[in-house]
């Protein structure tokens, strides 16, 4: 074996064997940097159908009266999720560059103070690029106690870029029960109130 | 497979080696063709025992509704079957022969790296055990697929989730071991006079999926262990309530799992690049065109991975993009298969076993493939999403093809590893009830998956029933005609014909210059290539 490896102009066994470990851990680095990737990606692309989880600067824009986009609410809640979740419209029809406000309704039906959060998702995905939310009850945890019911609104503008074949976008929302990982601070909040 | 045990008494060089007996011989070696053979032998037990859990859920499906097990049961089998298929049966039946041929196909001595090569193997039968003893566990196995999506593995998995992670990490590091070495021998061990352009096809196809090896199993063993931190460490990678995504676990696991499909095809190419001219009695058409193909398959292989996940919605764009890169990989695999008919063209072809399971191949891994592209194109692929017609597509590619391949190899050299002939009648027997039994099994599933029935669910609508008894009988009588092949080894084992050092007249190659069977240590002196 070693006449082998002391044959000239090759690397020793070491030097690859380190190369090729680096590229193994290296590798599995990129395994778990393709989760912020992701996220970046999606931010940009809108693929996946993600929207903004910050409140986007207030309406400047001129309103574009020559159009009309349909926006469509679904709400959900995930399976276990106990809340009634109604949206208070279920459509509105907006021009681009107009602000609205629509009211989600919740209904806490259990005996004991729950927390949800609320995650959204557009469909068509690039539409969720030009939805802008200047306010939304999805950028917080929203407490709620037992029996209560509560209305949470959300506003929001559509870009006046959005392109042109876009005449309806949907919004959904879907509620997680999130009570047991809390922040201590929105628990602390709702116990005095 | 096991030979080397009866030539090392004979051999006749005096080497620092002390061989201890018994079962330390096989904890201990070091030695390329011992750990070859272990892996092989592993790699058949893993077999049956995959196959049957195959069997179990064919017995469940040859009647629609719910008879022998209950559904969460019928999961389990799902799921472990293809953990053990993927990872038991197929990876290591590759890393076996890579073991054995690798070395002595390009006059090496033995692998690179031997301590790290026996622990390879040594930590394999641990991590099927501790997947195996899963199935045990209160709550059951995992039950998730073998993709083991989030949430089903991360919020609705059993409590023994732990383990199935575990057993994955192990199994990956074995491969990336194995990888390492595979790359290390190639690069380093060559003999003089052999270089790249002049390596069999087999040591070329492992060398590249030895890099697809060390790229994506490091990616898998990150997806297991955010599921791991999912469940139990209260992250969110993929949780939405916390901020993460379900679906960026598709795209995590499918960007390792299209390279390992791959993984799973490419030394096939390599075995049957072998065979094909060596009963042909010509030289492999294209041997040029066979390396790049290759590598431009594996390199193809990670801007495709969204094929499989065409239904979780993405951009038309996206779409687009992944659907004509999926398509494009048809083009160095028609290469490859032209190649192969091209070398079978005029040539003086004799059908021997290694060439008929070689044929199959050809032909079966065709309509594999041929089925693949259709999946491919997105708008079709919303109907066969997740039907009975992507079940029967990828067992054409991985069992007729993938596991044809590893039988021709084994009937190919077995002469080399055992110093006999095997009983060529049991062997052509196991090719046609095999040959048979496969397109009986899979065949059929094209058409109840375009019919509509879905895969991995134990139950179906009453008019799927009469195609799903077809695809059972065929199922039982595929498993059955394993147990030819297991005799014809055996016998092979224990003694037969007297093999020469070059059995098969038109065979090239430097395996064959040594005796048969191959002495424990082999090419001592580097051999001269010219």
């Amino acid at each position: 074996m070693s006449d082998h490896q002391s044959t000239p102009n090759r690397p020793d066994n070491g030097r690859v064997v380190k190369r090729l470990l680096l590229v193994v851990v290296g590798m599995f680095g990129f395994g778990f940097a393709l989760v912020p990737l992701y996220e970046v990606f999606c931010e940009i692309t809108g693929f996946n159908g993600r929207t903004s989880n910050e409140a986007a600067a207030v309406n400047t824009r001129a309103v574009d009266t020559s159009r009309s986009i349909n926006v469509q609410f679904i709400t959900r809640v995930n399976q276990g999720m106990p809340w009634d979740f109604q949206p208070e419209v279920k459509m509105v029809r907006v021009h681009p560059g107009e602000t609205k406000v629509v009211n989600f309704l919740v209904e806490n039906r259990t005996g004991n103070n729950m927390v949800a959060q609320a995650i959204p998702s557009v469909s068509p995905g690039e539409a969720g690029l030009y939805l802008n939310k200047t306010e939304c009850f999805c950028f917080e945890q929203q407490p709620l106690a037992a029996g209560d019911t509560t209305a949470m609104p959300m506003q929001f503008y559509l870009d006046p870029e959005i392109p042109a074949h876009i005449h309806t976008l949907t919004l959904q929302y879907t509620l997680y029960d999130i009570t047991a990982n809390a922040t201590p601070d929105v628990l602390a909040t709702m116990l005095a109130n | 497979m096991s030979s080397a045990a009866g030539t090392m008494d004979h051999h006749d060089h005096d080497h620092h080696h002390h061989a201890p007996s018994g079962i330390t011989r096989w904890l201990f070696t070091t030695n390329h063709k011992d750990i070859g053979s272990m892996y092989l032998w592993f790699s058949f037990i893993m077999f049956l025992l995959g196959g049957s859990m195959a069997l179990v859920i064919r017995a469940e499906l040859f009647q629609p509704g719910l008879q022998l097990v209950d559904p969460h049961f019928f999961n389990q089998m799902t799921t472990v079957h293809g953990l053990i298929m993927v990872f038991g049966a197929v990876m290591p039946a590759f890393t076996g022969l890579a073991n054995w041929m690798v070395p002595m196909m390009i006059g090496a001595p033995d692998m690179a790296l031997p301590r790290m090569n026996n622990w390879s193997f040594w930590i394999l039968p641990f991590a099927f055990a501790i997947l195996l003893a899963s199935l045990f566990m209160e709550g059951g196995g995992p039950a998730f697929g073998w993709t083991f999506y989030a949430p089903l593995s991360t919020t609705y998995s059993s409590d023994s989730t732990a383990l199935f992670v575990f057993s994955v990490h192990i199994m990956g590091i074995s491969s990336i071991m194995g990888a390492i070495n595979v790359i290390v021998t190639i690069m380093n061990m060559r003999a003089p006079g052999m270089t790249y352009m002049k390596m069999p096809l087999f040591v070329w196809t492992w060398f590249i999926t030895a890099f697809l090896l060390i790229a994506v199993m490091p990616v898998l063993a990150g997806a297991v262990t955010m599921v791991l931190t999912d469940k139990y460490f209260g992250t969110s990678f993929f949780d939405a309530a916390g901020g993460g995504d379900p679906v960026m676990f598709q795209h995590i696991f499918w960007f390792f799992g299209h390279p390992e499909v791959y993984i799973m095809i490419l030394p096939s190419f390599g075995i049957v690049s072998a065979i094909i001219p060596a009963f042909s009695r010509k030289p492999l058409f294209g041997y040029a065109s066979m390396v790049y193909a290759t590598a431009a398959i594996a390199g193809l292989s990670f801007l495709v991975w969204a094929h499989h996940m065409f239904t979780t919605g993405m951009p038309v764009a996206a779409a687009l993009f992944f659907m004509y890169c999926t398509m494009l990989i048809s083009v160095p695999t028609g290469v490859k298969v032209f190649n192969w008919v091209a070398t079978m063209w005029r040539g003086s072809i004799s059908f021997e076993t290694p060439m008929l399971f070689a044929l199959a191949f050809v032909i079966l891994f065709t309509i594999g493939g041929f089925s693949g592209l259709m999946l491919a194109i997105t708008p079709v692929d919303f109907q066969y999403h997740d039907t009975y017609f992507v079940v029967a597509h990828f067992h054409y590619v991985l069992v007729s093809g993938a596991i044809f391949s590893i039988m021709a190899a084994a009937y190919y050299w077995l002469p080399k590893w055992t110093g006999h002939m095997y009983n060529e009648t049991l062997a052509k027997w196991h090719f046609w009830c095999s040959l048979i039994s496969v397109n009986v099994l899979f065949f059929p599933m094209h058409f109840v998956g375009l019919a509509g029935m879905p895969r991995r669910i134990p139950d179906y609508a009453l008019q799927f029933a009469d195609i799903n008894q077809i695809v059972s009988i065929g199922a039982f009588a595929f498993g059955l005609s394993q147990l030819i092949f297991l005799a014809v080894v055996v016998k092979c084992v224990r003694g037969g014909e007297k093999a020469p050092a070059k059995p098969w007249e038109g065979a090239t190659g430097l395996e064959w210059t040594v005796p048969s069977p191959a002495p424990y240590h082999t090419f001592d002196t580097p051999p001269e290539v010219k």
